[in-house]
């Protein structure tokens, strides 16, 4: 059963977004999503200042088996994007809600659209 | 799970990377009783399987020697790869590929019948592949005990049958190890005896990266009926040396030699950071001389490695188009990684 922690939002394709007490958001990918991906040995993660618009593929994680684009779960700027993944990938697969945050954005108004936890859980058992 | 040839096999049983280390380092067990095993039986069978493939079972001099070969349509095209076992003169056993399994039964039946040889698939074996530096001792501990010996003595590409099992020193891993036909029967209580003793469960994601590392081609990626042996890196599996032994594919192998060969497999390290799969575009200066067959990332060496088919005269470095960015790689050569020792610098 995968963790899927109460206070997070989520996205149909498998991100998770975090408020910060700063105002921005960070984003990272769900717990079922690493663990669908299995050992990730490479994250191409977002240079700072990119614009985002919901849905651009802005990062990108490579398993052993497969290579998956993240979707931006919201509109914004990309702040920064996790340096600790380039030499480090495996913490998205160790600590995907934590070390494994993938960028922090600083959004353009309210996040809109994206999923309770317990949507989320709902979505991932429709799913199968 | 994924359908693999229409079983359903794990990719993996916890993380895959552990899986390949256990292998290289101590021992891991797969599950290879997709493959397909077919016993070939008549008085004519070594002068069938001279037809029949590539590489010259003339080389089988002596019970329990194995051949790796290629079998070909008459175009030179890969119909699949196999290991055939010499038992005697009336008895070879055969092992083809899962995914191939319909088209090489029907074609080796088409080729066998001149010849008055029997096929048999033995649906009745599963097999198991236990490879790694330990594995040899460990199967040894589950054999009884008047066959360990004649187990541990088995020579590099020689099998066996030790009571009801057939032994033998084969792999796809660049490891040391066995591979066992046991009866189907047999094999949930011997898988769990390997696992009791220490041989971790190792999937279809595992045996991928560890037969890359090693260079050995995989059918369906690195060749196929459209390739020829020579342009797919197994040249080596390929015998000419007696004039008069009338193999499929010989003239049209002959005929390319003739017109001069165009392509080539190689190996190639990612230099940048990133993965290289199957089907990207290998790139030199302006021009896009070939493509990636297998790619992956490599445990062993914790970095990208493929194989890729490319222009014959095709030079040290290339690039990759990994995902809309051209990447740095270098030819080396094969394989990778064997016996656990990293042979790329």
């Amino acid at each position: 059963m995968s963790n899927i922690p109460s206070d997070l939002k989520y996205t149909k394709s498998h991100e998770w977004v975090r408020t910060l007490a700063d105002g921005n958001v960070e984003v990272g990918i769900t717990d079922h999503a690493q663990g669908a991906l299995g050992d990730l040995v490479f994250v191409e993660v977002p240079e700072s200042g990119k614009s985002l618009k919901v849905g651009d593929a802005f990062a990108v994680v490579e398993s052993v088996k497969a290579a998956s684009d993240v979707y931006a779960p919201i509109a914004g700027a990309v702040v920064e994007g996790n340096a600790a993944l380039t030499g480090t990938p495996e913490l998205i697969n160790s600590e995907p809600y934590g070390g494994g945050w993938i960028a922090r954005l600083k959004p353009n108004g309210a996040p809109q659209g994206l999923l309770s936890a317990a949507e989320y859980q709902a979505h991932l058992a429709a799913e199968g | 799970m994924v359908d693999f040839g229409g079983w359903d096999m794990p990719v993996n049983y916890g993380s895959q990377i552990e899986e390949h280390h256990a292998v290289r380092r101590d021992a891991g067990v797969f599950d290879v009783s997709h493959m397909c095993v077919i016993d070939a039986r008549g008085s004519r069978v070594r002068e069938f399987l001279s037809k029949l493939v590539a590489n010259d079972v003339a080389k089988l001099k002596s019970s329990g020697k194995a051949l790796y070969s290629c079998m070909l349509n008459e175009a030179g095209g890969v119909i699949d790869d196999l290991i055939i076992y010499f038992i005697d003169e009336s008895f070879f056993r055969i092992v083809v590929n899962a995914g191939t399994r319909d088209k090489d039964l029907a074609w080796m039946r088409q080729v066998a019948a001149p010849f008055g040889v029997d096929l048999t698939e033995r649906t009745d074996l599963a097999m198991l592949a236990v490879q790694g530096p330990n594995a040899r001792a460990k199967v040894a501990e589950l054999l009884p005990v008047e066959h360990r010996a004649a187990a541990l003595a088995l020579e590099v590409f020689v099998g066996r049958q030790l009571g009801n099992w057939f032994v033998a020193r084969t792999g796809y891993t660049g490891e040391d190890g066995f591979e066992i036909m046991l009866p189907a029967g047999d094999a949930v209580k011997t898988w769990r005896d390997l696992n009791a003793r220490g041989v971790k469960s190792a999937g279809l994601g595992a045996r991928d990266t560890l037969r890359l590392e090693a260079a050995m081609n995989l059918y369906g990626n690195d060749m196929d009926e459209s390739q020829n042996p020579l342009e797919s890196g197994l040249s080596w599996t390929v015998s000419f040396d007696n004039p008069a032994r009338d193999f499929i594919g010989r003239k049209a192998l002959e005929s390319l030699k003739t017109a001069g060969l165009k392509k080539k497999l190689v190996a190639l390290v990612l230099e940048d950071r990133g993965v290289l799969r199957g089907h990207q575009k290998v790139i030199a200066g302006a021009n896009e001389i070939g493509e990636i067959t297998s790619g992956t990332f490599s445990p062993s060496m914790e970095k990208s490695i493929a194989l890729a088919r490319v222009a014959r005269d095709a030079g040290a470095t290339v690039q990759v188009d990994v995902r809309g960015k051209l990447l740095n790689a270098r030819v080396v050569k094969a394989p990778f990684v064997r016996h656990n020792k990293i042979l790329v610098s």
